[in-house]
């Protein structure tokens, strides 16, 4: 089992730089859905605008958060659910294990859920000794190998074929192949027999609807749709931000997750759920039970810098495209979420001090804004966390990261306020540079704590003259 | 990419008659320090197109590493300073993306809760230019002039490409240097993996991205990769020489002064 966390970040990241497999792997990835996920945006029918409308409606979603929720506890409470607002994750996780109890449950069956990874409930049923059985093939896979999901919509993007031919011959008991459909059919086998048996299904919610009192569930696979209506128990866990208002406005966020996942139109199964099964159904569960996790949102929320980053639908866009995820993958991120969206959202709820990693291991290249469905602005929130490790912040904890930088940087501030002591600067660092190692006219090796730059780079000198004191000097 | 074909036309775009005599040059402190030559490349458009460039004596930088890294206090230093050398200036010339990026927008993250400052930031933004968007967008000048026979393809700066939206220009220019050939490499507008005091805290991912920047320049067959912003390009060129390459990095300014090709290559 990897062991997740964002303290090593640095650490991860190399050996995921060191190796070759999962480095085709990711670029295969991006390669394939950065440019079908920008034509897939342009191919709307209302255009790739659409994106800032749908921004403004989780905008708004976001703003009215509290009714929303009421309102859609009431309407799934009227269809004979029940609803359960967890403060943190031990409540959410503490409730679904009182359902199970109850129920005498011994097998569950889980939708892909990201907020389940979040909380850490597949540990949790499973000391309580409940089977938790992922059924979406790419978590099932990672469920198999005892790993985490390194993607937030392609959990085994860092896994080949060959790999899970080994992995499947190993734990299923299958002759060795690496033959996709031979091996999606094993799976499928092997899933049918846990879905049948099922005591409870376990999903997460894409996108809530107040309006209807339903809950939007995707899937390409139709395993979310066995495991909602199958078992008895239906347990539903939702981030409370994942909620729209009206129906239309499903229809632009949905065709735009869609987009941002995976290039599609509109994934392969849609699910709308709003309770159990009512008298005389013959399909559905006989319980249906609705988890709204906060478990640190409330607290982003009251942020006006941060609670931008709850507009997110989880679609993964901004990873298939970040330059930095196509290098070190989902692992060093050190959290349920990777990529540009974790490097905002785990360093809110987990710390940012302990997440330092997560707010500076960027570029600020504005990818992800670029191919976000909903224009989620990640490079000012990242800055803003930055600004937070500089100087340090009551309201979230924060204790200055880097004292030493930031006195480098006062000198700096102090520097840059005249022209003479940046004349003088240039002087000295001229005369610095005289003892540093050169090579066809460029340094070879700088001193800390720019020494970094100098590992796998060369750095051109401070020149024998700066253009102004060049002007100056033509001046005279 | 189809942003810029979806661009309107741009507003400021001047007739001839009503080009200022000057503009005024913000060097950039990387250029200032490291690429003297590129400033003075701009000095040579400029003086082609019959106008004169000021430079204001006590500019120094705009802010920016600081902002990125997060030291807002000092980044606010560095801001007031540059904002008090150039608000008496007409139109600003910069030939950075990032810097006009940090000006127009940065500035007013910086100041947001500063109405004075922030007032008077935005009276220098509206008047500050990247090179490129200036000669094409204000000046509507694509032809300099310029000469150089050889293979180049153009990397897209982030700040330019996504902040500023600032593609075709560079790319028009390039395309009127005679004897040039502009091939695009993959994945042009893919980060290279600078991104300021990144590079220097998280080098094995700065240049792992660097490293797949070069690896598409040498695919592309270029003989140099042309750019808008001497960091990236100052990165790229950190790599390729220490791999030995023979290609090189040039700013857009010194391949638009350029005369003929020896005027790059063997400076």
């Amino acid at each position: 089992m990897h062991k997740l966390d964002p303290r090593r970040y640095r650490q991860t990241a190399r050996t995921a730089i060191g190796d070759p497999v999962l480095q085709g792997a990711l670029a295969n990835l991006q390669h394939r859905l950065k440019t079908a996920t920008a034509e897939a945006y342009q191919a709307l029918a209302e255009g790739p605008g659409l994106r800032q409308i749908a921004h403004d409606i989780r905008r708004r979603a976001i703003g009215n958060l509290d009714t929303l929720l009421s309102e859609l506890a009431e309407r799934i409470t009227q269809n004979g659910g029940r609803v359960f607002f967890a403060a943190d994750a031990d409540e959410a996780v503490t409730h679904c294990l009182d359902i199970a109890r109850r129920h005498g449950v011994k097998l569950a069956v889980k939708g892909k859920s990201m907020v389940t990874e979040e909380i850490g409930l597949n540990p949790a049923l499973a000391a309580a000794g409940i089977e938790p059985v992922e059924t979406d093939l790419g978590e099932y896979i990672v469920q198999l190998a005892g790993e985490r999901p390194s993607h937030i919509i392609a959990p085994a993007v860092h896994k080949t074929r060959r790999q899970i031919g080994e992995l499947f011959a190993r734990k299923l008991g299958i002759a060795f192949t690496d033959d996709p459909p031979t091996l999606t059919l094993a799976a499928r086998r092997a899933l049918r027999e846990k879905f049948l048996a099922a005591d409870m299904g376990i999903s997460g919610v894409n996108l809530a609807c107040a309006e209807t009192g339903h809950m939007a569930v995707l899937s390409n696979e139709g395993n979310i749709r066995m495991s909602t209506t199958l078992p008895r128990v239906h347990v539903a866990f939702m981030g409370m931000e994942r909620i729209a208002h009206r129906l239309v406005d499903h229809d632009i966020l949905i065709r735009l997750l869609c987009r941002g996942a995976s290039a599609q139109k509109m994934a392969g199964y849609v699910s709308y759920i709003g309770g159990p099964a009512r008298p005389g159904q013959s399909d559905g569960p006989q319980e249906f039970h609705l988890i709204i996790v906060d478990n640190g949102r409330s607290r982003i929320l009251a942020d006006q810098t941060f609670r931008e980053i709850l507009y997110c639908i989880r679609c993964a866009a901004c990873l298939n495209v970040c330059p930095v995820y196509g290098k070190i993958g989902g692992y060093p991120y050190g959290f349920a979420y990777s990529g540009p969206v974790g490097a905002v959202v785990t360093p809110l709820m987990t710390g940012i001090n302990r997440a330092a990693d997560l707010c500076q291991g960027e570029t600020l290249c504005g990818a992800c804004r670029q191919a976000c469905p909903v224009d989620i602005d990640i490079p000012r929130m990242l800055l803003a966390l930055r600004a937070k490790l500089a100087a340090g912040d009551r309201d979230w904890d924060v204790v200055p990261a880097h004292p030493a930088e930031a006195r480098l940087f006062d000198f700096w501030a102090w520097i840059m306020g005249r022209r003479r002591r940046y004349d003088a600067a240039l002087s000295a660092a001229r005369l610095l540079q005289r003892l540093l190692p050169r090579e066809n006219g460029l340094l070879r090796r700088l001193p800390p704590p720019l020494s970094g730059w100098t590992e796998s780079r060369d750095m051109p000198p401070v020149a024998p003259q700066s253009f102004l004191q060049r002007k100056r000097k033509r001046g005279k | 990419m189809s942003s810029s074909s979806t661009l309107p036309a741009n507003p400021l775009t001047r007739p001839l008659a009503a080009r200022p005599g000057a503009v005024t040059l913000f060097a950039q402190c990387l250029v200032d320090t490291f690429y003297p030559e590129v400033a003075e490349a701009v000095v040579t458009i400029f003086a082609r197109l019959g106008m004169a460039v000021d430079c204001p004596p006590e500019q120094t930088c705009c802010g920016q590493p600081a902002f990125n890294a997060g030291y807002r206090r000092q980044a606010r230093a560095a801001a007031r300073h540059f904002i008090e050398v150039f608000e008496n200036a007409g139109d600003i010339v910069c030939p950075s993306g990032s810097c006009v990026h940090m000006v127009r927008h940065g500035y007013a993250e910086l100041f947001a809760d500063d109405p004075g400052w922030l007032a008077r930031s935005r009276r220098v933004a509206e008047r500050t230019f990247e090179l490129t968007e200036y000669l094409v967008d204000v000046l509507g000048v694509t032809d300099l002039g310029a000469r150089c026979e050889a293979t180049l393809t153009y990397h897209d700066s982030c700040h330019l490409l996504r902040g500023l939206g600032i593609e075709r220009q560079p790319r028009a220019l390039i395309g009127a240097v005679r004897g040039a050939h502009l091939v695009e490499m993959e994945d042009a507008d893919r980060c290279c993996g600078f991104g300021g005091t990144f590079a220097v805290h998280y080098p094995e991912i700065s240049t792992a991205m660097t490293a797949e920047k070069v690896d598409h320049i040498v695919a592309s067959g270029a003989e140099a990769v042309v750019g808008c912003d001497v960091s990236c390009l100052m990165n790229i060129e950190g790599v390729i020489r220490r791999r030995r390459l023979n290609i090189r990095a040039i700013h857009i300014a010194r391949l638009l002064a350029a005369g003929c090709r020896e005027d790059l290559w063997h400076a």
